[in-house]
């Protein structure tokens, strides 16, 4: 036998099920227990940049909405900077700018919807910029352990066209599932985002 | 603090696979195409940092985080352990966060219409910090156990749901801590979901009688372990650089 590793497994994951709002956003499950529920701050009022809102619905495999999905997300701000020590540039991130948020949709309808800045560009891999994009974890029932995947910005076509993840999809079709479409609502950019689990046109989703 | 390392790679043999017909919500919910494997960058090296601004003390307390008339009915406990890394190193200052059903298996949730009732006096839902030895203790009520619509005699067993995050978004995990003795485990879909069995024992929280508080509660430990970080013994030479 040679020497041991000592290193431990990972916790495996289950399943969030469907009362995951009890956990993490208890108001949605019908109830006021804390101070401040986390999530809703992603980008506070003095943080700069383009201020957006993006929607969507996650779809099943029979294309039936899932309405008891939660998302959360995780951003740079408008310079591409994190809000976290890691990142060498943390000290200058936006004021008020965290970065994540908590997102959960509407039980009838299964609508998500969240508003923040559009972020800036990050460098990927030996430096390579990546195109502006939004990291996503969704959970719900079902889904057994936390699916990731990327938001990007129909309005960064050139960025798009050279970032390294989306060039890594081998079927050039299947790129178009992580672009939010930019549109318009009273004046103000919505993009929407959504979200197929399965089947015809299924989002890419990443072994992060 | 200097630049993150990569994550080591999550061995997806480990973790339930996304197609788990058994557990019959999964197969339309579950991706068919495969995943697409992505180094790390700083968009999963990096995540959400929570602070004590974000939380109160008082929050890991279920007993009373919710109690209005009096303290919640049925079995007293605590839940303590650590968060690790798969080195074993601690990680310190994590947001976990934990929901459960109450004594009799009801959940306080709009969507729960399970025959159980209510307990007033229980919220079901606590949530705290790690400290810098990367432990956690809440105090709570043994939920109970409660049937669900899956096959038609379907129970779940006793189990408390857990979210933690890490350091990195790579490492977020949600997961769910079951009871030593339960013979509901090994019988339910959820739980089998798990392929290996050794991984479906790390989800069970021993009984801990030096945790118990004489006369007021028992105790059950749980470790968590996140993702473990590639350390740089050499500097990192990317093919064609
Ligand atoms: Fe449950």
């Amino acid at each position: 036998m040679p020497q041991a590793l000592h290193h431990l497994k990972e916790t495996a994951s289950q399943t969030a099920g469907p009362y995951v709002h009890i956990g993490l956003a208890p108001g949605a499950a019908g109830f006021d227990i804390y101070r401040n529920e986390l999530g809703h701050d992603i980008a506070g009022p003095d943080a700069a940049g383009e201020r957006i809102r993006i929607e969507g619905v996650v779809f099943d495999g029979t294309g039936a909405p899932v309405k008891d999905v939660l998302i959360e997300t995780w951003q740079a701000d408008a310079n591409g900077i994190h809000a976290h020590p890691g990142d060498p540039r943390s000290s200058e991130v936006a004021p008020g700018f965290r970065g994540w948020g908590r997102v959960i949709c509407d039980f009838d309808t299964g609508l998500w919807g969240f508003d923040t800045i559009k972020p800036g560009s990050v460098s990927g891999q030996a430096g390579k910029p990546m195109a502006p994009h939004i990291s996503l974890w969704i959970v719900a029932r079902g889904i057994n352990i936390g699916l990731s995947t990327r938001l990007y910005f129909s309005d960064e076509a050139a960025a798009n066209a050279s970032d390294p993840v989306l060039g890594l999809i081998e079927q050039v079709h299947r790129r178009q599932t992580l672009i939010a479409s930019r549109g318009e609502r009273d004046g103000k950019p919505l993009y929407r985002f959504d979200i197929r689990l399965q089947g015809d046109g299924e989002t890419v989703f990443l072994d992060i | 603090m200097t630049k993150p390392a990569a994550f080591f790679q999550r061995d997806r043999t480990w973790h339930p696979p996304a197609l788990t017909p058994d557990y019959k919500t999964s197969v339309a919910r579950s991706p068919r195409l495969a995943l697409l494997s992505i180094e790390n960058s700083a968009s999963e090296l990096t995540g959400p940092v929570f602070g004590h601004g974000d939380i109160d003390p008082g929050d890991a307390d279920l007993i009373r985080n919710y109690a209005s008339t009096g303290d919640p009915v049925g079995e007293r406990i605590i839940v303590h352990g650590r968060v690790l890394d798969e080195s074993g190193r601690p990680v310190p200052k994590t947001l976990v966060e934990i929901w459960q059903a109450n004594a009799g298996g009801r959940y306080r949730h709009r969507k729960d219409t399970y025959l159980a009732p209510i307990d007033p006096n229980f919220g079901g839902c606590g949530r705290t910090l790690t400290d810098a030895a990367g432990g956690y203790a809440f105090r709570t009520i043994k939920p109970g156990a409660y049937p669900w619509r899956n096959w038609v005699n379907n129970w779940r067993p006793a189990h408390i749901h857990i979210s933690v995050f890490g350091s990195g978004f790579a490492q977020r995990l949600i997961t769910q801590m079951y009871f030593e003795g339960d013979p509901l485990i090994q019988r339910c879909p959820i739980v089998r979901s798990i392929p290996d069995p050794r991984a479906i024992e790390q989800l069970i929280a021993p009984l801990d009688m030096n945790a118990a508080v004489p006369l007021d509660c028992l105790a059950y430990k749980f470790d968590i372990v996140l993702r473990g970080t590639r350390s740089t013994l050499f500097e990192n030479r990317l093919e064609g650089n």
